[in-house]
């Protein structure tokens, strides 16, 4: 179909894939966060809903898989964008100079690949259980325990919170980047499309953060 | 004003080039830019030295040949102005200046400050156009066109294709120009005809041209010497993707049979 190669191998298509898979991966950060703040609400409350996602079955599987499938996609994508960028100048300038692109915006693949590498860590520390044997010896099912003895280590709480930092950075640029991509762009609206990147940023930094934080301070036990 | 030029001397587009330093004495800080590089190479040429190549033509920022990547920035530090326009009271007496040429893999560099933007000529040939009858025009008044039409059809008009966009894009992308063509033409009745054809054509050349992709850093708006929005990058990615799907639909009609 000719769509599909518009979408993949243009200039133009490319950059929409990378606009709407950053936003189902955002889409996926956020409910992912307001799943995790609830290890505010208690270890049974925080429990009941790890539970309850694990009870979901097949819809889980067809979420997992979908959100794979964006992952790669953004990630291969990026990757091959990028090193289209770099070979479009072969020669740099001897004075180099940034007129108004912002931090975020210069440094996404290094951020984004600091994601990737954060979140195969991740997932061998919390979904695989690989890195920290003292999860071992926690009672089936008691993710608040995990989560509390995973974060007490203050080595693995500084580099959560650091991955979240470039995080943060990444979503900055990205969120508010998807409008102009998707050719949403409007005076009336951009003054909040421009605040919406810096906002979720804020949030997802702040929100992540404070998990590892409330359980080195031992507000969370 | 005495000045320190570290000036890009290449010379011709197989040599490696390479940065050197001249001293510009005497500049009178009421020259252009490009005034001052005429008294540079008046005195490069009575020592018996090869004048500094730069591309020049009009002098009054209107025909997009001036094209110096100056400390850093296309057509310098100054906002919304060409190379030509801009002065050197701009600058401080006893500066180190940078200049370059424009940095892309589409623009080969042809001698010192000259590169080959013939890659323009080319995108435009690919869909920058409109189709016309011959014979007598009609009454202008009888297309109407509605006027924040035509007024941002001129806010994109106005591209006088020097390639500073590209220049200053951190990744050679000339998505401004393009967009700027596109919106043009777009907006008006008379390049509707071509509309979906020249929003892929010329995304398709870009790419056989070796141009980078847009990451909406917008350093091209910045450097843009006449102040071209971003918002016309936004309308064509929406005019590529209507057009990208109205290429799936069954073409249907058959006028003139």
């Amino acid at each position: 179909m000719k769509l599909c190669d518009r979408l993949f191998n243009s200039s133009v298509g490319a950059k929409m894939l990378m606009a709407v898979t950053g936003l189902m991966l955002t889409g996926f950060v956020l409910a992912h966060l307001s799943g995790n703040l609830l290890i505010f609400a208690g270890a049974e409350k925080f429990n009941a809903y790890a539970a309850g996602l694990k009870s979901l079955g097949a819809l889980l599987w067809v979420a997992r898989l979908g959100l794979l499938g964006a992952f790669v996609l953004h990630v291969y994508l990026a990757v091959k964008l990028t090193a289209e960028n770099r070979s479009a100048r072969p020669v740099k300038y001897a004075h180099e100079a940034t007129i108004q692109a912002s931090f975020a915006s210069r440094y996404m693949i290094h951020t984004g690949l600091m994601m990737a590498a954060f979140i195969a860590f991740h997932l061998a520390h919390y979904t695989f259980r690989w890195t920290d044997p003292s999860f071992a010896s926690l009672p089936e099912g008691d993710i608040y325990a995990m989560v509390i003895a995973g974060f007490s280590s203050p080595a693995v709480s500084g580099f959560y919170v650091l991955a979240m930092l470039a995080l943060s950075f990444h979503l900055c640029h990205g969120v508010s980047s998807v409008f102009q991509t998707l050719g949403l762009y409007h005076g009336n609206l951009n003054p909040m499309t421009e605040k919406l990147g810096p906002i979720v940023a804020t949030i997802v930094f702040v929100g992540f953060s404070s998990i590892p934080l409330a359980v080195l301070a031992g507000l969370v036990k | 004003m005495d000045l320190t030029l570290h000036v890009w001397r290449q010379k011709n587009s197989k040599d490696a080039g390479k940065m050197e330093t001249i001293e510009a004495k005497g500049i009178s800080e009421n020259a252009s830019f490009l005034e001052m590089l005429d008294t540079v190479n008046e005195n490069l040429q009575k020592n018996g030295k090869e004048p500094i190549a730069f591309d020049h033509d009009c002098r009054e920022g209107i025909c997009g040949s001036c094209s110096l990547v100056i400390n850093g920035e296309p057509h310098g530090p100054e906002y919304g102005t060409t190379s030509c326009q801009l002065h050197m009271r701009s600058f401080k007496s006893g500066q180190n200046i940078f200049i370059e040429p424009w940095r892309a893999k589409a623009f080969p560099v042809l001698k010192d400050l000259v590169v080959d933007r013939s890659a323009f000529d080319r995108i435009q040939q690919a869909g920058g156009f409109i189709s016309v009858n011959t014979g007598s025009p009609q009454d202008a008044n009888s297309i109407p066109v509605p006027k924040q039409d035509a007024d941002k059809a001129f806010d994109a008009a106005v591209c006088i294709g020097c390639g500073a966009c590209v220049a200053a894009c951190k990744n050679a992308s000339p998505m401004l120009f393009m967009s700027a063509k596109v919106s043009q033409l777009s907006l008006l009745p008379q390049g509707k005809p071509e509309r979906e054809r020249r929003v892929l054509a010329m995304v398709d050349q870009m790419k056989k041209e070796g141009f980078g992709n847009c990451t909406n850093q917008y350093e091209c708006e910045a450097a843009c010497p006449k102040e071209i929005s971003v918002e016309h990058i936004a309308r064509m990615n929406r005019e590529y993707f209507r057009a990208a799907l109205r290429e799936e639909t069954p073409k249907e009609g058959h006028g003139g049979e």
